[in-house]
């Protein structure tokens, strides 16, 4: 898997820091378009908070609906980043260089758009502040730290700042590049952030050593994460379908599924958009299908696990759970959806080299995988508060509003407009990376054959 | 009584690895020491290609301290909570391990996490306010190799700066040395 093309440094330079270099007009067009969308889900929000909630879909019993079906699959999303970047760069994998910035980026903006959420859905958010810090010193009310609504906070928390962290660190090379390119303010700002890094072998001997460690000690607080998104349905006892054991680790496996998919499409996206042939190459989508067809078939295995649990026990309301998933209309049509899109079908076709080297067929499998995961969420979420429960007096549908609709486009367009907004003012390839494997890129021969090849330090 | 001898530095830039690693040779067997040079370059070259020594650090350390730091803040936190707050649920304890033990283990994480990012920052000698004798073009693939020493071996400096193929030789005031 190396179909490198040699280029020098400076083109390394100049190509991959065209985004932030040219100022073409689709992105400026693109990018009004996101924040026309984003504002109207901003508007939306403002009429939510000043009417209530009354004016989502949210019903007795049915109080958690598309806002957390959302929050779950955002969440989902950001562990893209620390799958990719942590595991590739722990194991070495040379495939990881253009895909790591990409991925930790979409990792800090999908996280904070998932952090909003909990906040749309509280309906006054600003009274989330009661829940999380432990202010009010006047009234003596303190956050109940039992409670996985202080737990979500805290492991967002720590994961949010350390992605951006992360981000930071591996950044610093090249805001000296950028910081050596530009001049006036640009140049003071980027001197600023790059904190007068001159590439000494000391610095870039710690480069390599920051990216081990940290992904070291962030991949543990990426399994916490989803595994404590996991825990607000698990630990919610009075809902049947949220108890089985598998909760945390089905939750992990299937955010890596859904992250490493939006890895896919936003790394097409990026090939397309910057004309960046030369670093995201066939070879990468052939790594991360791979990838994916491992990590696909885990979280399709914890999905059978998650389903027969249910049917194991042979409780009622679990029964009747499963019957509704598989023969109520429209549940049915969404769980038949849900399977289709999030395995059957782009798992058997990345089995073959063809669609994996096939960029398109790859973009569009990778969206597909979303769609299904999306629904996972909604599916594991809305149903098991649909079923009739004891001691409920009022019983409606869930539908969900314009409202809620509105803020779920919303929050695509918003991660869509914040990744392009980021890559206007850094690479979003690393540029270090790209020199690195230029560096030890080499050709071994081995009987008749010259093979490309990379030499890695023992 | 020792003279002062004020110190200049010298930055040779050169196109390429091979030729700064003949200028860092040429500066050891002229006698300068490891600490009065140093090679800059945009390119992460695998350690010691300049035939430069290897600096120790103690980033290993950074972690811990802030692993302890934000073990210590999280049981804090968290016990005085619940103490301030009695809550006796099922005729169980106060303090509830399970739930201290999850935020515990985030506060665990985040201190060393952000310590460990503090270490990479001291240990990599940064910020520098003032960057110094630089050129430009060390970000584009040149290699520079500045040498700060006492001003009357600034010459033999040059010279072997010369002798290995530098494309162009800057003179300046040292900084942060």
């Amino acid at each position: 898997m190396q179909e490198r093309v040699p280029v020098p440094d400076s083109e390394i330079n100049r190509e991959l820091l065209s985004g932030v270099e040219t100022h073409p007009k689709w992105f400026f067009l693109t990018v009004a378009i996101l924040a026309l969308i984003v504002a109207t889900a901003g508007g939306a929000l403002g009429w939510m908070i000043n009417q209530g909630l009354g004016v989502t879909g949210l019903n007795r019993p049915v109080m958690w609906g598309f806002f957390i079906a959302n929050f779950v699959f955002w969440v989902g999303i950001s562990h893209a980043g620390v799958m990719i970047s942590s595991i590739l760069r722990l194991s070495q994998a040379e495939w990881r260089r253009p895909v790591t910035r990409a991925a930790e980026v979409l990792t800090i903006f999908s996280l904070m758009t998932a952090a909003l959420f909990p906040l749309m859905h509280a309906g006054r958010p600003w009274r989330i502040a009661y829940w999380i810090f432990p202010y009010d010193f006047a009234r003596g009310i303190w956050p109940n730290v039992r409670s996985p609504l202080v737990w979500d906070p805290a492991a967002i928390f720590t994961y949010l700042t350390g992605a951006t962290l992360f981000v930071f660190i591996a950044l610093i090379p090249d805001l000296a590049v950028m910081r050596d390119r530009s001049t006036g303010v640009r140049k003071q700002i980027y001197g600023f952030l790059s904190l007068g890094f001159r590439g000494t072998p000391r610095q870039w001997r710690l480069q390599a050593i920051a990216g081990i460690l940290l992904s070291a000690l962030i991949l543990p607080v990426f399994v916490s994460v989803h595994s404590i998104v996991s825990w607000d349905f698990g630990m919610a006892i009075s809902v049947a379908s949220w108890h089985t054991t598998v909760m945390a680790p089905y939750f992990v496996i299937g955010a890596v599924h859904s992250g490493v998919s939006a890895v896919v499409t936003m790394m097409a996206l990026l090939r397309w958009v910057f004309k960046w042939d030369n670093y995201i190459r066939p070879e990468h989508f052939d790594g991360l299908a791979r990838l994916l067809v491992v990590v696909g078939t885990a979280w399709f295995y914890f999905f059978i696990l998650e389903f027969l649990f249910g049917l194991y026990s042979q409780e009622s309301s679990e029964v009747t759970l499963r019957n509704m998933l598989l023969y109520e209309w429209p549940w049915n049509f969404m769980f038949i959806v849900f399977l289709l899109t999030s395995y059957f079908i782009p798992i058997p076709m990345w089995l073959f080299r063809g669609v994996r080297r096939n960029i398109l067929l790859m973009f569009l499998t990778s969206i597909l995988v979303n769609v299904g995961m999306w629904l996972e969420r909604f599916l594991i979420i809305i149903p098991g508060l649909m079923r009739k429960q004891e001691f409920t007096f009022v019983w409606a549908n869930y539908r969900p509003s314009v409202v809620e609709i509105l803020l779920v486009v919303g929050s695509f367009a918003f991660v869509a407009m914040m990744v392009l907004l980021f890559s206007k003012v850094f690479p979003l390839i690393p540029l270090f990376d790209q020199k690195e494997g230029k560096v030890l890129e080499a050709t071994t021969k081995i009987g008749r054959r010259d093979v490309p090849s990379i030499v890695r330090e023992e | 009584m020792t003279t002062f001898v004020p110190k200049k530095s010298v930055l040779g830039v050169f196109p390429d690895a091979d030729k700064a690693a003949d200028a860092v040779e040429g500066l050891q067997s002229n006698s300068f020491d490891d600490k009065e040079f140093e090679i800059m370059s945009g390119t992460p070259y695998p350690e010691g290609a300049f035939g430069e020594k290897k600096s120790s650090h103690r980033l290993y350390v950074f972690p811990f301290i802030g692993a302890a730091i934000g073990f210590t803040v999280a049981i804090l936190l968290t016990t005085a909570t619940q103490v301030s707050y009695p809550m006796v649920t099922g005729g169980k304890p106060i303090l509830s391990i399970p739930p201290m033990a999850i935020i515990t283990y985030e506060g665990t994480m985040l201190g060393a996490i952000i310590f460990t990012v503090l270490g990479i920052i001291f240990e990599s000698r940064l910020p520098r306010t003032k960057i110094g004798l630089y050129d430009e073009r060390i970000m584009e693939g040149y290699v520079g190799v500045l040498v700060t020493a006492e001003e009357d071996r600034i010459p033999v400096a040059q010279n072997v700066l010369k002798e290995a193929g530098a494309e162009s030789i800057k003179e300046g005031e040292p900084v942060g040395v």
